[in-house]
């Protein structure tokens, strides 16, 4: 009764941007017939009302559809570009849609280090140079409890990855995001309030890395990723919680060690480097065995590698996911 | 004035759980709302349980001795915020979560209800803070009325009532504890009741030196040496 779905727009039904900014050439066009005329203002309406959340972007061209999405309806637009946990924004869920929007992102340089033959500055249009985009629409499970499904757009990290011919001594692949204060308010915070350690770092096993199902991801529902979800360009592993998918990353180091993580070096206890899916292993202060999916009343039982176990339970053959959780 | 100042509190007061039902039914919370309203109503229980910790400074402070008399209808507020919230736990966060293998309304249901909240309020450190909080504003608003006053006698009724205490301070903590990695808000909570429980300590200090003799106090609402 008091929750309030807001209607769903398929991103087949989302007017493409040169479209919408034309459209009063538009409207004039289809003045030949009123019902015309009416039909699009009232769908222009529509979009603009959907648009409330985040403006819309450039739509992505040539992206293809994978076998490996899942096939669960996703989380509105509104839902995917208002709800973020991007705490460089602010810790509160709406603040990095309010307060990212002015993170500039062209040009963008991924600065590529450590243990490979190829260590340089790429740009943005560098890394993603030969790169087919595809929609993966993936589970998205936050270690808070929550989840949602998001139609990403990006391709496997695993081609990346061979394209910067990482050397044998590669055991781990170190990710940071952005740090920028001027542009990052939620920076600011001290770490006696519980600010975090900035830059904001992940990281990966090699073998995690090359997994097909671990992506960058640089688009959103067909179109350009907005600024509150990590653009221009982000991670994105649908088998472990959230906050091992980094956003807006400037810096890609293979090392032979295992990196520390934001979260692990600010609550080991807590949160650790793995941060698998696991509905046997609680976080110290609240259930995993659960999760809301955003926009549902009745809670889902989380499943074991977020439900991508077939895919992925190979790779902690042996290992005590309860100690490395 | 008082005749109008206390419906105009009481309506006051009726404020944040209005604006939650129209936000909420409007479609004016969050994408999580569930998360919202319990958010809110957690908040608003302690923003309410401050202000009743107030009226007796604020009294002492600046004679303004007028406001005793909105007491007890701001702290049954506090009360009334802090079993929304109680409730927004049981609903949104137990019952939501539950199986329901015999569908909804059930036996079933109960029984697992009390099984999910019950292990639930002892395993979470933050969630036994919560319900200490809760439990210990039960007696109070349980006493609230004159004739509780009578029956208990003022001392007895007074010294019952300074379970107020444990209340903020058990919510204070329950924030805190919550909280993943900010803690301005409930740090900016800790300040305002560590103020207010410390003008009792200071007092209570002043008064044990002055050593007066005590008078017996029938009627905590009348007198003016402070029931705080």
């Amino acid at each position: 009764m008091l929750i309030k779905r807001p209607a769903d727009i398929p991103s087949s039904e989302i007017t493409d941007k040169r479209l919408y900014l034309n459209r009063r050439e538009f409207v004039r066009a289809a003045a030949g017939t009123v019902a015309a005329a009416a039909t699009a203002v009232l769908g222009t309406e529509a979009v603009l009302q959907a648009s409330q959340a985040a403006a819309h972007k450039r739509k992505l061209s040539g992206v293809k559809s994978s076998p490996l999405s899942a096939s669960e309806k996703p989380n509105t637009w509104e839902q995917i570009t208002t709800y973020n946990n991007y705490y460089e924004f602010g810790t509160d869920k709406d603040s990095p849609s309010e307060l990212a929007t002015n993170l500039k992102t062209e040009p963008w340089t991924v600065t590529v280090d450590g243990e490979c033959n190829k260590k340089a500055a790429y740009h943005l249009e560098d890394v993603l140079k030969g790169e087919t985009l595809e929609d993966r629409i993936y589970r998205h499970r936050c270690v808070e409890a929550w989840s949602m499904v998001i139609p990403w757009v990006g391709f496997p990290l695993a081609n990346f990855i061979k394209r910067c011919e990482p050397t044998s001594k590669a055991k781990f692949v170190e990710f940071t995001t952005l740090y920028d204060p001027m542009q990052m308010p939620g920076t600011h915070l001290p770490p006696a309030f519980g600010g975090l350690r900035w830059p904001y770092v992940e990281g990966l096993r090699m073998d995690e890395a090359m997994h097909p199902l671990t992506i960058l991801a640089v688009g959103l529902y067909g179109e350009i990723l907005p600024n509150q979800d990590g653009a221009p360009i982000r991670l994105h592993v649908p088998w472990k919680y959230g906050f091992k998918s980094i956003k807006s990353i400037v810096k890609i180091r293979f090392v032979e060690k295992q990196p520390l993580n934001t979260w692990q070096d600010q609550q080991a206890r807590e949160y650790g480097f793995y941060a698998n899916v696991n509905p046997n292993v609680d976080h110290p202060r609240w259930s995993q065995a659960t999760e809301r999916r955003i926009g549902e009343f009745f809670k889902r039982k989380t499943l074991m590698f977020n439900g991508y176990g077939d895919q992925v339970a190979s790779l902690y053959a042996g290992m005590d996911l309860k100690a490395n959780y | 004035m008082t005749r109008l100042l206390k419906p105009a509190i009481f309506v006051a007061s009726l404020g944040p759980v209005a604006w939650l039902l129209w936000a909420a039914l409007t479609g004016h919370l969050s994408a999580n709302p569930l998360s919202d309203i319990t958010n809110e109503t957690g908040v608003w229980t302690l923003r309410f349980l401050c202000i009743t910790l107030s009226v007796t400074p604020l009294r002492r402070l600046t004679g303004w001795n007028i406001v005793i008399r909105f007491r007890r209808m701001i702290g049954l507020f506090a009360f009334f915020y802090g079993t929304l919230h109680l409730l927004t736990y049981v609903i949104l966060d137990r019952f939501a979560g539950l199986d329901f293998p015999n569908g909804i309304v059930a036996w079933r249901t109960v029984r697992d209800l009390a099984a999910s909240i019950g292990p639930d309020i002892y395993k979470r450190p933050f969630i036994t803070m919560g319900f200490t909080a809760f439990t210990s504003m039960v007696p109070l608003a349980a006493t609230s009325t004159a004739g509780m006053i009578r029956r208990l006698g003022g001392r007895r009724w007074q010294m019952l009532h300074r379970l107020v205490y444990v209340a903020a301070t058990a919510g204070v903590i329950h924030y805190w504890w919550q909280v993943k990695a900010d803690v301005q808000r409930p740090v900016a909570y800790a300040l305002v009741v560590g103020v207010l429980l410390g003008f009792r300590v200071l007092w209570a200090r002043a008064h044990a030196r002055q050593a007066a003799p005590v008078r017996p106090r029938t009627d905590p609402l009348r007198i003016d040496r402070a029931p705080w």
